[in-house]
């Protein structure tokens, strides 16, 4: 037996000779990253410095390059502990913490219980899985239109319970002040726990069945194992749900847009509102810049120590 | 002047260096093992030759020509890889064809070609598939298909047998052996199975720490191994390693080996090591377990052969043969003895000690005497 | 491997057990569900019937009527020509826009993993962030950017007679979208490719593929569920995106969907038309529900890709 030989097949050699060519083709991988890590570069890094730069200045209407002092920031500390009669800043900083807490709380303990009970060997597990999760598929403004219409007083749920009987009924909060932000809690929970319940869901899934079998052979209760084994175990979990969650909190614009209008007098607002409206609407672009900057500190403060964890464990 | 040569190579990531300074040759038509440890730099020596990896100093040249600059595909190399790397896209005759194909021979000269190394490796029926539908013992007969297309210079195999099951393995070891004694082709083989390494080998090299140990033919490795290190590595069981200390008796040179509860055994000292010189210091006696027998099978033309008696701890039938452990020098000792023995543990029998095959290694350098 | 073994308790506290969770279960899928059934029922009906009527009853006399006045009648703003070519809009934005950043992640993340240098961890981990920067914190400097594009394709306009796609709202959007987009895309090929068997590239080096061809023989072929997902992903973020949106194409017939809507809804002249805003929010809806409902689970697939592992 002979080897099939097949004299094309070998290539012409350039005995040592580093051509242009190659040279080329060895920096090719650097040449096809560079256009996307140099726009990340300037369109993010770049313009975060920039909007750091306006912040410092006086501009109104239009952009400003005349260095001032750190007034926008000083205006935004007073108006910090304003709270009587409240500032638009007091408000949305407390808002984004009532509604921070509660939209994150209610997510993680809500999708945590419907991946718990969905992950009981449930009969039509595939329907049910799609309806928790679809509202995650629309955007914040369809969300908004829809609970706007659920939630309004005079046409949606209190007149539909008063029908029924229940004249007693009062539910307003999308048209009280005091209230407004927790029908935004309500809406972003809706459209985000089904997500966060995927993720449990997962978590549940990839638990080694083994360790449940020792669990039930120890003679752990469903209950104990649940709280002393499973969901110590979904950590993990817990950690990129609230990553997930926090970000989105903190960046939330379009729901209150579309639920409240802003709310009662700006009520409903939240940083990114307030950010937005001072920018665009009142001419405030250097308190708007100051705004923008201390929310990416915000997130930056959350994301970066969670990221750097992430990519050290990658590390080969 | 060897077909493949390597010579002073060097390579580090960051800090660490993985190869110490390599030089190895190995003659057209030579089948190389490298064996060693998982980490030795085995794999990345492999990688360094086939382009790879880039080297941080040295030079590899083939048929006399430096190639460490060259592309890999400029090397006129073929390689196989542990997992195979079938691109799971592409079908059989597809994935065997594919280096052809990029270097643009025509379509009915790569059908013929794919059709000749089919042929040869029995994959004719399995062509028009995909991977993913092949066993594994298949996936690494195109794995190798795919190389021997090319009719390369050099061919690299990097584990292609360890994820394969035993009996396989075996197969598949006899199919390598008889492909390169029909192609001629050259061949470096890199594998951490010392069993391999030997069947295979026309030339073994022995890397521990990115440093070469011991370069050989099997054996040469195996009866005169360069230090305490490859002693260990090859062979399984593993060569009995016992300290002893060089005495004078009688005018004669003996190895006195201590043992626990018991005289100390006198031993004479391998005709393999320089017996001059050794007087009063300590050595390292290494002895395969097939060199310590029971009386009625040990060889007959061994010249000097030692009986002593040691009390057994441990049997293990392994059904050629079986494994006897006793206790000498503070360590365990292994012999190997007819299948029919009637060794029983706790019982003393006599341990015949083939001094032929016997080494002495120096513990402070560790070096073969 | 469910940690559903360890929840049988015996006897007969078993099914009284089911019934509890199939009861909850099945109470949540209702409250998930109530909100679009409202939509869709109100969207049927006439502005009579929903002054007069129950909420969740079902239309008396179902009607397209509302359907075809938001696509094609209802006031955006000053003109009433319904959200049709607002539709258009989003989807001429919505396409280059994703194809572009997901070829791009694509190759990025076959460089990133497989054509490592020194510093690639550094450059993944600064396109890594730029998914979660709140994105009011590059908008002001962008929307300068953009309106001094604006006025260069003004200019190139009265000297060649066409402006070449500058200032034009639809292209602005599509640039926002791709380079927001990248730190997205790049994370989800990355993670993708980085296991990908790193031999098959290795033996295609050694079968003398270059550095595009790996990529387009080996790699892609191998790609299509990550492409999914990522299209996907993409697909639903730019089309439901409405700051970018409403920043930069916040008036006049350039504005996406989701600004119209808001706009048709948040009107303050004139009647509110709830069945018009309802139906009007179902369409915005539809190609993103579409999307779900057809490939719901790459998309779950990319929600997770974007919340766990870096």
């Amino acid at each position: 037996m002979t080897i099939t030989t097949m004299p094309t097949a070998r290539p012409e050699r350039e005995a040592g000779a580093v051509s242009l060519r190659g040279k080329l083709q060895d920096a090719l991988p650097k040449i096809v990253l560079a256009p996307s890590f140099a726009a990340v570069l300037v369109f993010v890094y770049g313009f975060i410095l920039w909007t750091i730069y306006l912040s410092f200045t006086n501009s109104k209407t239009f952009p400003s390059y005349v260095l001032t002092d750190s007034r926008a920031y000083q205006r935004l500390w007073t108006w910090t502990f304003q709270s009587d009669p409240p500032s638009s800043w007091y408000t949305s900083i407390t808002n984004l913490g009532i509604f921070g807490v509660l939209y994150i709380g209610v997510c993680l303990a809500l999708g945590l219980l419907l991946a718990i009970l969905l992950d009981q060997k449930i009969r039509g597990e595939g329907v049910l899985r799609p309806i928790y999760l679809y509202p995650m598929a629309l955007s914040f403004i369809v969300t908004g239109v829809a609970w706007k219409w659920f939630l309004d007083p005079g046409l949606g749920l209190e007149r539909t319970l008063h029908e029924w009987g229940f004249t007693s009924f009062h539910f307003d909060w999308i048209k009280n002040k005091d209230r407004v932000i927790y029908t935004v809690v309500i809406a972003g929970v809706w459209q985000a726990s089904g997500f966060v319940m995927a993720m449990f869901l997962a978590g549940l899934r990839g638990i080694d069945g083994e360790i449940l079998k020792a669990a039930q052979i120890d003679g752990a209760t469903p209950v104990a194992t649940y709280r002393r084994i499973v969901i110590p175990m979904l950590r993990p979990i817990f950690l990129s749900a609230f990553i997930v969650l926090a970000h989105m909190a903190i960046k939330s614009y379009d729901l209150v847009v579309a639920l409240t209008s802003g709310g009662p007098g700006g009520s409903a607002w939240l940083p990114s509102n307030f950010m937005y409206e001072y920018t665009f609407k009142r001419n405030e672009m250097a308190v708007g810049s100051a705004s923008a900057v201390i929310m990416l500190m915000t997130i930056t403060a959350i994301i970066v120590p969670y990221l750097y964890s992430e990519l050290r464990e990658t590390n080969r | 002047m060897a077909f493949l040569e390597m010579s002073g190579l060097r390579k580090r990531f960051g800090s660490v260096e993985i190869l110490k300074g390599i030089d190895i040759t190995l003659d057209k038509g030579g089948f190389l093992v490298l064996v060693g440890p998982s980490g030795c730099g085995k794999s990345t020596l492999l990688n360094t030759i086939a382009g790879l990896e880039t080297i941080t100093a040295g030079e590899i040249r083939v048929d006399g020509q430096a190639i460490n600059d060259l592309h890999p595909s400029k090397r006129d190399i073929a390689m196989v890889f542990q997992s195979y790397a079938l691109y799971p896209n592409m079908t059989v005759a597809e994935n065997i064809a594919f280096a052809l194909e990029m270097r643009g021979v025509p379509k009915a000269e790569r059908r013929l070609a794919v059709e000749n190394v089919a042929k040869m490796l029995q994959i004719g029926h399995l062509l028009d598939r995909k991977p993913s539908q092949l066993s594994g013992g298949q996936r690494q007969r195109v794995a190798m298909g795919r190389a021997l297309v090319r009719n390369p210079r050099i061919f690299l195999f990097d584990e292609p047998l360890s994820n394969l099951d035993a009996k396989l393995r075996v197969d598949m070891r006899t199919e390598i052996k008889r492909l390169h004694q029909t192609t001629g082709a050259t061949i470096v083989y890199v594998t951490h199975d010392q069993i391999e390494a030997m069947t295979l080998a026309t030339k073994i090299a022995v890397l521990k720490d990115g440093e070469v140990q011991q370069v050989g033919t099997p054996a040469e490795i195996y009866n005169r191994p360069a230090n305490l290190f490859v002693a260990d590595f090859m062979g399984n069981p593993a060569m009995n390693l016992l300290e002893a200390s060089v005495v004078s008796e009688g005018g004669r040179t003996l190895l006195s080996l201590t043992r626990q509860g018991d005289d100390d055994i006198r031993l004479p000292v391998p005709a393999s090591a320089a017996a001059s010189g050794l007087d009063g210091r300590k050595v390292i006696l290494g002895i395969r377990p097939e060199a310590i027998t029971d009386r009625d099978g040990a060889d007959r033309h061994a010249g000097t052969l030692e009986v002593v008696e040691s009390v057994v701890e441990v049997v293990e039938p392994a059904g050629s043969d079986t494994f006897v452990v006793t206790h000498i020098a503070g360590k365990e000792v292994t012999a190997r003895m007819r299948a029919d023995t009637d060794a029983k543990a706790g019982s003393r029998l006599p341990f015949a000690f083939n001094l032929d095959k016997a080494v002495l290694f120096d513990p402070g350098t560790g070096r073969r005497i | 491997m469910s940690a559903a073994a360890t929840t049988r308790t015996g006897g007969g506290s078993s099914l009284a057990n089911r019934i509890v969770i199939y009861g909850l279960l099945l109470l949540f899928a209702l409250v998930y569900l109530i909100p679009l059934f409202v939509m869709l029922v109100t969207s049927f009906k006439s502005m009579d019937e929903i002054q007069s009527g129950n909420m969740l009853a079902l239309p008396q006399s179902p009607s397209f009527d509302a359907w075809a006045r938001a696509w094609g009648e209802t006031c955006v703003g000053l003109t009433c020509a319904g959200i049709k070519g607002y539709f258009w809009n989003s989807i001429k934005m919505v396409v280059p826009a994703v194809l572009i950043s997901t070829i791009l992640g694509s190759l990025n993340g076959y460089v990133l993993t497989k054509w490592r240098f020194r510093g690639h961890k550094l450059v993944f981990g600064l396109m890594l962030f730029a998914c979660f920067i709140p994105f009011q914190a590059v908008l002001l400097p962008m929307a300068t950017i953009l309106g001094a594009l604006g006025r260069f394709g003004a200019d190139l306009e009265s000297a060649t007679g066409w402006n070449w796609g500058f200032g034009n709202p639809t292209v602005n959007l599509v640039i926002v979208h791709v380079i927001y987009g990248l730190g997205f895309t790049t994370l989800f090929f990355r993670n993708y490719y980085e296991a990908f068997p790193t031999e098959l590239i290795r033996a295609a080096q050694v079968d003398g593929a270059s550095f595009f061809q790996i990529f387009r023989r080996i790699l892609l072929p191998n790609s299509a569920p990550i492409f999914v997902v990522t299209v996907i992903y993409q697909f639903t973020n730019i089309w439901n995106d409405f700051l970018f949106a409403s920043a930069y194409a916040g008036s006049g017939d350039v504005m996406p969907m989701t600004v119209a809507l808001n706009n048709v809804v948040n009107t303050s002249t004139g009647v509110v038309e709830y069945n018009v805003n309802m139906a009007a929010a179902i369409i915005a809806a539809l190609p993103t529900l579409l999307v779900y409902v057809v490939a719901g689970r790459y998309f779950v697939r990319g929600l997770m890709a974007g919340a766990v592992k870096g």
